[in-house]
């Protein structure tokens, strides 16, 4: 054993003094492997670590949401709704929602504005998200006017800015009593935008949902988990999206290495050559090349990755920012949690090193196994 | 110190901090700020998350109808930027089909 292992670590002194021979050319191919790594790591935590905070924090949003449906465009929904839906056998909790959209000129941003019952915001007040707040320089106790859809000036306090923390939820958010939101939006009295509901049975969800349908022709029930499965489905397209446009990059990384590692070159073959010419087995060639792939790969998996974490739980994904953000105004800053799917790691790591392995090591083999004179003559 | 010996230790150092950093991140693990967000999400009825906000079916994707990215004609090609990366794929078509309106021809 001790012998053996005397054995490859001599190897690995010769490998590494051949790949010192080809500096620029070795550190150039590990820069790009890892580069590589990197993007493709990088967004494979993000995405994993948005998706798992998504479906955490959403996993308690409404049960069923009821929209009212006109000329297939989302409507508001009339007074007497809360009194049928609560007719329904199952429905154990109903709430009419209030919210809407408000386009600010001054941001050129939207904001969503949210009703709360007057206990919780005095009117005149409101409360805003910290994006909002950042962006518009508000702080608790100074003024803000918004000018309605009616044209109405309206005047609010800022009683609070909700927590930094809560900004993958709330960046754009204005929340404001009841009254004020009829009052800015001229909402009909009675009228709600939604219905949140919950059901005293979980597993009867879908078929009160499917109940509420034919009874009121013209709603949409939307589950929470036709929300959480909206979010899962909308991280795996973009992670999807991101991948096909890196995928030019990929086949780059390919080709460079298939090229560095498959055409030998006249200085490579003759080395060969010599090594064979004074008693190297082929055996031998072949664990000497192993090892120089396993030295490069592993080295860039394990250093891509671990910038790939930095660069996402502690630098925000930098790199990904301005596709997320779109045309967005109001951009949340967020930590995400780190969370990491090993088996992910495993598929990146059985895509990145092995197809590299195998590159290294087929045109050795066919290099080794030949005539050490011919190798030297070629 | 041989090439090796440096080489070897390096890999090793690399491959242990990977272990160490990724490792308490595979497990599941809890968090006061997420928390925090999961009663918030509770307490107001929140459907959606606020990254997207520039347009309205981009802003609130789960309370959006399927289509409304091409509302405004049938034929428009989608303007923002962030609503060509919020395309619903196949399956989450098909899993909303039980839901919807059931018709009966007319005679």
């Amino acid at each position: 054993m001790r012998l053996w292992l005397e054995k490859q670590r001599h190897l690995i002194d010769f490998t590494l003094a051949s790949l010192a021979r080809r500096k620029t050319k070795n550190i150039g191919l590990l820069l790009a492997y890892m580069l590589l790594v990197f993007v493709l790591a990088s967004l494979m935590l993000f995405t994993h670590a948005l998706r798992s905070e998504a479906a955490y924090v959403l996993a308690s949003s409404p049960e069923v949401i009821v929209q009212r449906m006109v000329a297939g465009r989302h409507d508001l929904v009339p007074p007497d709704y809360l009194e049928r839906i609560g007719r329904v056998r199952g429905v154990q909790k109903m709430q009419g929602r209030l919210w809407g959209y408000y386009y600010d000129p001054v941001l050129n941003a939207n904001y969503t504005f949210m009703a709360r019952p007057s206990g919780e915001i005095a009117d005149g007040g409101i409360m805003v998200g910290n994006a909002l707040a950042r962006e518009r320089g508000l702080s608790t106790g100074n003024t803000i006017s918004f000018r309605s859809y009616s044209g109405k000036l309206f005047t609010f306090e800022v009683l609070a800015t909700l927590s930094p923390d809560s900004e993958l939820l709330s960046a754009d958010l204005v929340l404001l009593s009841e009254n004020d939101f009829r009052r800015f939006f001229e909402y009909p009295a009675g009228h709600f935008t939604d219905i949140a509901m919950s059901v005293a049975n979980p597993q009867e969800v879908r078929n009160i949902a499917a109940k509420l349908g034919k009874m009121l022709p013209d709603s949409r029930p939307i589950l929470r988990e036709e929300i959480l499965r909206t979010y899962e489905s909308l991280f795996d397209w973009r992670e999807g999206i991101v991948l096909t446009v890196l995928a030019g990059a990929i086949l780059a990384f390919a080709i460079l290495a298939w090229e560095k590692a498959s055409g030998l070159s006249a200085e490579e073959k003759r080395e060969i050559g010599i090594l064979k010419a004074i008693g190297w087995e082929t055996s031998d060639i072949i664990r000497m090349k192993s090892w120089e792939g396993l030295l490069i790969s592993i080295t860039a998996f394990l250093g891509g990755v671990l910038a790939a974490y930095v660069h996402v739980f502690h630098f925000g994904a930098a790199v990904f920012e301005p596709v997320l953000k779109g045309w967005s105004v109001l951009y949340p800053k967020f930590k995400l949690l780190p969370t990491v799917d090993g088996l992910q790691l495993i598929t990146l790591l059985f895509f990145t090193v092995f197809p590299y392995m195998a590159a290294v090591l087929v045109p050795i083999w066919r290099a080794a196994i030949a005539d050490p004179d011919t190798v030297m003559r070629a | 110190m041989r090439p090796s010996s440096l080489a070897l230790s390096l890999l090793l150092l690399l491959a242990l901090t990977c272990l160490f950093v990724l490792a308490p991140a595979s497990a599941p693990s809890t968090d006061a700020r997420r928390d925090a967000n999961r009663a918030m999400v509770e307490r107001y009825g929140i459907t959606d998350l606020a990254l997207f906000t520039e347009a309205r079916y981009t802003r609130h994707p789960s309370q959006a109808d399927l289509h409304s990215a091409f509302q405004d004609h049938p034929g428009a090609l989608e303007h923002f930027p962030t609503g060509s990366l919020l395309q619903p794929h196949r399956p989450i078509l098909t899993q909303y089909a039980p839901l919807a309106r059931e018709t009966t021809p007319s005679d």
